[in-house]
């Protein structure tokens, strides 16, 4: 467009300029304004004739005299249109928004109100701030990789996630997991819904005004997320539970440490239920604040506690159950009313389910193995390296190229402590997934919202909200 | 469940598997059966794997789509789960529309597929039947670019609206970030 380029470092002229041509009090007349359109919006001018030596080269400024702020601030022209009186309309109805960095939206999500008052007469929830494209990551990961990459989706429950990818992978490559691998798995992913719950409820309190709530949880949370550092090696993000079994057997003395994670939250759970159940302030704003119904609920795709308080009786643990758990007893507790405080009294009952099924996997926790013994999918015993060359190019193999499943589809659920985690994955024969999707709980949940929220007003949708306890890197992933 | 099912010893069984039974619906399954009756041209197909619950799969056409999950509505399916997009690529038809739905009085679940082909992408919109379905296809159209007609609101929903392309395509590069620091590092 220009001959002369003007962004060469250190060598920016002085430009010489012809200022447009116009009246002196810096208003354009019409040649004027459409020279200075033709150079500052079309772009047919040369377009140095303003610009300025700095050292990154030369930048170029507007002319002041078209800037309608600068006008205004320097007192040549005057901006009284601002009260525009046809404009104004005679009713209430305003367009609030909420988030994204709202603290009460738990993450990331944004919510538009349409507000009459103080009536909720629309409302649109507004995802994808979190997203990072986890799903074509997905294709790129091998089957031994993908667990890293699952696992931080619901950041709150890492072990769930796991558990569903590898479950949804051992469907497709047949194997069998030993009944003690099994069993660590419940045992993992049932302490990491209590964490998660411990959670929610901690936040829950903290958006209705129980300021207390939040330090108790955090702290019993803690217990839990000790005893995974010491499982595991991490607090988050895991990657523990992997195709064919677990990454390492539980470390002497794992009954103790189990039982102390009893006694702290056990008795916790006792106090908060004397905090919360009789405060007159928390019933008020709980009782009958966000109903869903069971239809709703249905229609919706809302599962977990949420659709549990609206008195749907369906668990994935009961329904199609999965990793053993079918051997252990347990209640699903139902809610009557849907409300948020059904769902407050459902998972504080759930995490005392929770605890009855791992008070059972620590009295029958099975001896053996800790995963699966087919070489094709777990990486030999690092003793067995040096004795064998059978195994060193199995270790090789496993970790270069990874292992490769048979073609095929498969669709796995599990229950996260949200509701129904699935993973549809396709292979077409290769060591990394064709398609991985996943069919994330809180993305279900965060779209019933305006079913829940319309014609309510606005504090109930901190308390509904909270309530639903939806986690923002479930739903944009 | 490991000890209910047959144990397989080469995972290559599966694919046969699924092939004997693409004749027809599983005759021990009265709910399948009686759809199957109404819609002749519908492929349905089943898969047992070795853990977890047997996968029934029914493959419909475009124009049969609505209809069929009308009567799959009808015949106990109440609740939504999933709608989810496959890009096949070298396949006539290119896509894959999968739609999960559950029973829970029945306690079972179905798939339900529809080819799509990759030059008129587009797809009956479900959202009238299931009202989940709406996040879900505006997810399927974000990041797929398969078009739902008759969707309410069919906008990008996890990308930004100006976004160029549908990332979960095939033909679709992940790409690269250029490495700021290129040059050699001076030695002292």
């Amino acid at each position: 467009m220009t001959d002369t380029p003007h962004n060469v470092e250190g060598d920016a002229q002085a430009p010489t300029i012809e200022p447009p041509t116009g009246s002196t009090d810096g208003s354009l007349d019409a040649a004027g304004r459409r020279r200075a359109h033709d150079i500052w919006v079309a772009g047919t001018e040369p377009r140095d004739w303003i610009a300025h030596a700095t050292d990154e080269g030369a930048q170029e400024m507007l002319p002041r005299d078209i800037d309608p702020a600068l006008r205004i601030q320097s007192g040549i022209a005057v901006d009284d249109d601002y009260v525009d009186e046809p404009t104004i309309i005679d009713d209430e109805r305003q367009i609030l928004n909420m988030g994204p960095q709202h603290p009460a939206t738990h993450g990331v999500l944004r919510l538009h109100l349409e507000l009459d008052g103080e009536t909720i007469l629309r409302i649109k929830p507004i995802i994808g701030y979190l997203h990072t494209g986890m799903e074509k990551t997905a294709e790129t990961l091998t089957y031994m990789q993908g667990g890293t990459n699952v696992t931080r989706m619901d950041y709150l429950s890492p072990l769930t996630n796991e558990l569903c990818y590898s479950l949804a992978v051992e469907q497709l490559l047949g194997v069998e997991i030993p009944p003690r691998a099994q069993a660590i798995r419940i045992l993992m992913t049932e302490l990491n819904r209590i964490a998660s719950h411990l959670i929610w409820v901690a936040t829950f309190g903290m958006d209705i005004g129980a300021l207390s709530m939040m330090i108790y949880g955090f702290r019993d949370r803690e217990a839990i997320l000790a005893f995974f550092e010491k499982v595991t090696g991490l607090r988050m993000n895991h990657n523990y539970i992997r195709p064919g079994g677990v990454a390492a057997d539980l470390p002497e003395g794992w009954e103790e440490d189990v039982d102390g994670i009893f006694d702290v939250v056990g008795a916790g759970l006792d106090d908060y239920q004397d905090l919360l159940n009789g405060n007159p302030i928390f019933l008020d704003r709980t009782r009958g604040v966000g109903v869903l119904t069971p239809a709703e609920a249905q229609a919706y795709g809302v599962t977990g506690p949420v659709a549990r308080a609206s008195g749907v009786n369906f668990d994935l643990r009961k329904a199609f159950p999965y990793s053993g758990i079918e051997q252990y007893e347990f209640d699903v507790p139902l809610g009557k009313h849907g409300d948020t405080l059904d769902r407050y009294l459902v998972r504080m009952e759930e995490m005392r389910q929770s605890i009855r099924i791992v008070e059972q996997v620590l009295e029958t926790m099975p001896p053996g193995d800790y995963r699966t013994d087919d070489r094709k999918v777990t990486p030999p015993p690092r003793k067995r390296i040096d004795e064998s060359m059978e195994a060193l190019i199995h270790h090789f193999k496993l970790f270069t190229e990874g292992f490769k499943a048979p073609a095929g589809e498969v669709y796995q659920a599990v229950e996260s402590p949200r509701g129904e985690l699935g993973m549809y994955l396709v292979s077409k024969g290769g060591s990394k997934p064709w398609r991985l999707h996943v069919r994330t709980p809180s993305f279900a949940t965060v779209q019933a919202l305006p079913v829940m929220m319309t014609d309510q007003i606005v504090p109930d949708v901190i308390a509904t909200l909270a309530s639903l306890d939806p986690v923002l890197g479930d739903v944009d992933r | 469940m490991a000890e209910e099912t047959t144990p397989r010893e080469d995972p290559q069984e599966m694919d046969e598997i699924v092939e004997e039974t693409a004749a027809g619906p599983r005759p021990n399954d009265p709910i399948l059966a009686g759809l199957a009756e109404g819609f002749p041209s519908v492929v349905f197909t089943s898969f047992n794997p070795l853990v977890g619950p047997r996968q029934d799969t029914a493959t419909v056409s475009r124009g049969e789509l609505i209809s069929f999950v009308g009567a799959v509505k009808n015949a106990g399916f109440e609740t939504f789960i999933d709608v989810c997009s496959v890009d096949h690529l070298n396949r006539d038809p290119r896509y894959d529309v999968v739609i999960n739905l559950l029973s829970m009085k029945h306690t079972q679940r179905l798939i339900i597929k529809v080819g799509v082909p990759g030059d008129d992408s587009t797809v009956p919109s479900i959202s009238q039947i299931y009202a989940g379905a709406n996040f879900y296809e505006r997810e399927v159209w974000d990041l797929m670019g398969i078009a739902f007609d008759g969707h309410p609101d069919l906008t990008r929903i996890v990308l930004p609206d100006e976004w160029v392309g549908h990332p979960l395509r095939k033909d679709y590069s992940v790409g690269s970030v250029p490495v700021q620091f290129k040059g050699s590092h001076k030695s002292s």
